[in-house]
């Protein structure tokens, strides 16, 4: 007699079967909504089934074919009570029963995991509905918990969504299996639109905060990725530097929720389990011998990752993989950070004068005269410092940010009240 | 007599889990560590399969991901600690020579308590 599994148990295998499914039966039905609708539906199914019948083997084939189903007999009641001919819209697919049946035992749902991460990432939608879309439909956040993620109120949301998932309808879902070219392609925009979710949460500085959960969210599908294509180097560079920049989770913000940089940092609450992690996968990732911008970054992290103390840096390193990064990924942002590293080994006026050509395509960015302001400080170019900040300020992104070049322009205030240039 | 209890679990209901979740069950487990803790040897934590590579005997070459063919069965491990991913591999090219056939999963370990009853000190490799 089977033990009747818990209904948490229930909860962790349905999240756990989403992304297959949902993804499965999105190319079944090449619609986003009724894939949705039918997961749904066999999710429903499925507490009523299981806790009497044991639960399936598979949990996913169980609910692809349950929601396929059940998505089929209610399209075929709808028919009927409207008089439209019985031929049910979907039933005339070439990939459909015989092919499906194999295919879920064939663990071939790789491409329909990347395809529905891809869809999601559609060019027309806005970078913020691509993320919404992507918890919605891919990792199945409830709306309430994307709006708290996003700050916005529920119903903005919902709105969000349904907008995203209309635009998609319209547009052209490549369902065919990808090439070689085309997979490299999606890739290369759902590792993007993965990281896009990070940075959401990576701003957030209460770490119970819904927004800061998706931090766990990006590196879960990160590995979702790289258990479906295990020899993509860009995405173990990706989950990498995910896990490298979470580690420092604890250690980012004070107690008042202000940021704290890196090099004041207390390193003891860097997690330890994230860098061992991130540094076997950069291990993993060397081996393929075909560099690119995440592992790039993700080789920069580790490098701060590696030093027990701030003065351990190899800033050495640091500015030759920033050099590196210059070449594959060229970006005036790119070489603001190196500015960092020059600054570290050649001194403030050096930095100095390698982001002075970046004042023009720069001049709209926060750090840009944050780091500025910075440097002309160190130098003792008191008044240029200040006008450097007072630039920062009026950039600032969060509050937190602009309490932080307040508080070096109030240091500067004191010295010029103090009679120092 | 010696055991070794061997752990699986779905992959994507572990890694779904919560901070919050997964210290959760080690704190379950830990219960039962610590009542049985002197008949526990070494405890192992793997990483997740994501992080592994795996020596194909025969053909000599290192891929990426876990060990998934289904003909093969599981007949022993090592524990090994080196400074480097190369010599890991090193160590098991060399191995593959005296005993050829089959495959070696290298897969790094992210917790090990050498003796079970060392269980509150969590050491990270």
């Amino acid at each position: 007699m089977p033990q009747p599994p818990e209904p948490d148990w229930i909860e962790a295998r349905l999240v756990g079967a989403r992304p297959q499914a949902v993804a499965a039966l999105l190319r079944y039905f090449r619609d986003l909504d009724l894939a949705e609708e039918a997961f749904q539906e066999a999710c429903l199914r499925a507490v009523k089934s299981w806790p009497k019948n044991g639960p399936p083997r598979d949990a996913a084939s169980w609910l692809i074919m349950v929601g396929r189903n059940a998505a089929i007999d209610h399209k075929r009641k709808q028919a009927r009570l409207t008089g439209l001919p019985d031929e049910a819209v979907i039933s005339d697919r070439e990939d459909t029963e015989p092919d499906m049946v194999e295919r879920l035992d064939a663990a071939d749902y790789r491409d329909d995991i990347l395809r529905l991460l891809f869809v999601c990432c559609h060019p027309d939608l806005p970078a913020t509905q691509q993320i919404a879309l992507a918890l919605r439909i891919v990792s199945g956040l409830p709306t309430p918990r994307i709006a708290a993620a996003f700050l916005v109120g529920e119903r903005a949301m919902e709105q969000r969504i349904t907008r995203a998932k209309a635009r998609i309808a319209k547009a052209d879902i490549p369902f065919e299996t990808p090439g070689p070219v085309e997979r490299a392609e999606r890739f290369a925009v759902v590792a993007a639109m993965i990281y896009l979710v990070f940075n959401e949460g990576y701003t957030d500085a209460n770490p119970t905060s819904e927004r800061a959960k998706l931090c766990d969210e990006a590196i879960r599908l990160a590995r979702l990725m790289l258990r479906l294509f295990p020899a993509e180097p860009e995405m173990m560079g990706l989950l990498a530097l995910m896990l490298l920049q979470h580690s420092r989770q604890k250690a980012r913000f004070d107690a008042a929720g202000a940021p704290v940089l890196l090099d004041d940092q207390d390193r003891s609450l860097w997690n330890r389990h994230r860098i061992a992690e991130a540094l076997a996968m950069i291990d993993k990732a060397m081996l393929h011998r075909q560099p690119g911008p995440y592992q790039i970054q993700a080789a920069i992290a580790a490098l701060h990752a590696r030093a027990e103390r701030q003065e351990d840096t190899d800033w050495a390193g640091i500015n030759e993989l920033y050099e590196a990064l210059e070449r594959h990924a060229p970006s005036p942002v790119v070489t603001l950070n190196r500015s960092v590293a020059i600054w570290k080994l050649h001194g403030a006026a050096a930095a100095l004068e390698l982001i002075a050509p970046l004042a023009e395509p720069l001049d709209g960015y926060f750090y840009f005269h944050g780091v500025r302001g910075n440097l002309l400080e160190r130098l003792g170019r008191n008044s240029e410092a200040r006008d450097a900040f007072s630039r920062a300020i009026a950039l600032a992104n969060t509050p937190a940010e602009a309490v932080h070049i307040r508080q070096h322009l109030d240091q500067l205030e004191g010295e010029r009240t103090t009679g120092k240039p | 007599m010696r055991y070794t209890i061997l752990c699986y679990h779905n992959e994507e209901i572990t890694s779904s889990w919560t901070e919050a979740e997964d210290t959760e069950v080690i704190e379950n487990l830990k219960a039962v560590n610590r009542k049985w803790a002197k008949n526990f040897e070494p405890i192992v934590r793997l990483m997740p399969t994501t992080a592994a590579t795996t020596l194909r005997k025969s053909e000599n070459i290192v891929t990426d991901g876990p060990f998934a063919e289904t003909k093969e069965q599981l007949l022993g491990f090592y524990v090994v600690d080196v400074d480097s991913y190369e010599v890991a591999v090193q160590i098991a090219r060399e191995m593959a020579e005296a005993n050829p056939g089959g495959a070696y999963e290298l897969r790094p370990i992210a917790l090990y308590y050498p003796n079970g009853e060392a269980i509150e000190d969590a050491p990270t490799p």
